[in-house]
């Protein structure tokens, strides 16, 4: 992968964890919505055809040395997104969830409207479609709880199809949370007082694998991120006395 | 008491002798031997300095002086361990840190080689 120069480049970032049965069609279906971009699959030390598939379908692939979890994985690839100078960086998951399709919606508002982070919801029009009774109570209370935090209603806040622009970039590429990280990077984003929005989009059944968080885990998941949350805003910066 | 007293001492013997032979080894690195070695010299001069002991129960208003006992070494404990959960959470960041930028160096590697 070459250095980005260009003021419009963009990224496309695929965080993948043993998902050799989706990610070579992934790779093929970004690179048909968006030809000219660049696809980086950061593989989370695989251990199925993950790395084989994916650069077989002719994406790069930013290999970890060792399993990091979500986070880690992620922010890999921010880092090198980066240091490569990247303006942009749209992440779509590895198991075929996000819809390509929308890849140009997420892109032309971070391009127009000077947000740092776009999000891909899929409750945007109200028609998203819960997984789980766990989860739906899950994310109206993130819901609930990060309205007040971030001064703005945020309806998907558990959604991994996420725009970035190269502000947001350097923020995550020093600071990104390691498990669960979509909603505490919402509020790492709220310290430095990073604007986002949503933006509709529909999401599909994984076509492949399954997922890494099962009913059991949906409330440490609910626990774990609430606690990060309230960590987060304990590490807000105050805010600079007026003269 | 008396029973209660020699157990503690035992274990603080036991635990002393352990970690030194840790260290010995390089089991346990010298700097995270001393949570512990200073963790046992407590427990062992507690248990063998009764008039301590009693002199702590009263301090903090306690009939019972086992009951003391059996507090600080909680204290101690939990001090040792909340010192290793910050070492491990360096070490974590560390390691993390240190397995994203071999990735990077690599792939950078293998983009300029494939240039070349």
């Amino acid at each position: 992968m070459k250095q980005s120069n260009g003021a419009d480049n963009f990224l496309v970032l695929i965080p993948a964890f043993n998902e050799a049965g989706a990610i070579a069609q992934v790779v093929r279906e970004v690179r048909q919505v968006v030809p000219k971009a660049q696809i980086l699959v950061v593989d989370d030390a695989s251990k199925d055809a993950t790395v084989s598939q994916a650069s077989g379908a002719g994406a790069e692939v930013l290999r970890l040395p060792t399993h990091l979890g979500l986070g880690g994985c992620v922010q890999a690839g921010y880092r090198l997104a980066y240091e490569l100078g990247y303006q942009y960086v749209i992440r779509v998951d590895g198991d075929g969830q996000h819809d390509p399709r929308y890849i140009p919606d997420l892109l032309k508002i971070l391009r127009t409207s000077g947000c740092h982070m776009v999000i891909g919801s899929r409750f945007y029009n109200g028609d998203g479609v819960h997984t789980s009774v766990v989860r739906a109570i899950g994310i109206g209370l993130f819901r609930l709880v990060l309205r007040p935090i971030l001064g703005q209603p945020v309806r998907d806040p558990t959604s991994g199809f996420v725009g970035v622009n190269r502000e947001a970039l350097q923020v995550f590429s020093q600071s990104f949370p390691l498990e669960y990280p979509e909603i505490e990077a919402l509020v790492v984003l709220q310290r430095k007082r990073f604007r986002f929005q949503e933006v509709p989009v529909k999401m599909r059944p994984r076509q492949a694998g399954r997922s890494s968080i099962t009913a059991v885990k949906s409330l440490y998941y609910i626990i774990h991120v609430l606690l990060g949350v309230f960590i987060n805003i304990l590490k807000f910066e105050r805010r600079p006395r007026k003269q | 008491m008396e029973r209660l007293l020699d157990a503690v001492t035992i274990l603080s013997l036991m635990l002393m002798i352990t970690v030194l032979f840790s260290v010995r080894r390089s089991h346990i690195r010298v700097e995270y031997s001393v949570s512990w070695l200073a963790a046992s010299l407590i427990l062992l001069l507690l248990s063998r300095s009764r008039s301590l002991l009693n002199w702590i129960s009263d301090q903090l208003g306690l009939t019972y002086p086992p009951l003391a006992l059996i507090l600080l070494v909680s204290c101690v404990f939990v001090v040792v361990i909340y010192r290793l959960s910050v070492v491990i959470s360096d070490l974590k960041d560390a390691n993390i840190a240190m397995a994203q930028r071999l990735a990077i160096v690599e792939f950078q590697l293998q983009s300029r080689n494939e240039k070349q």
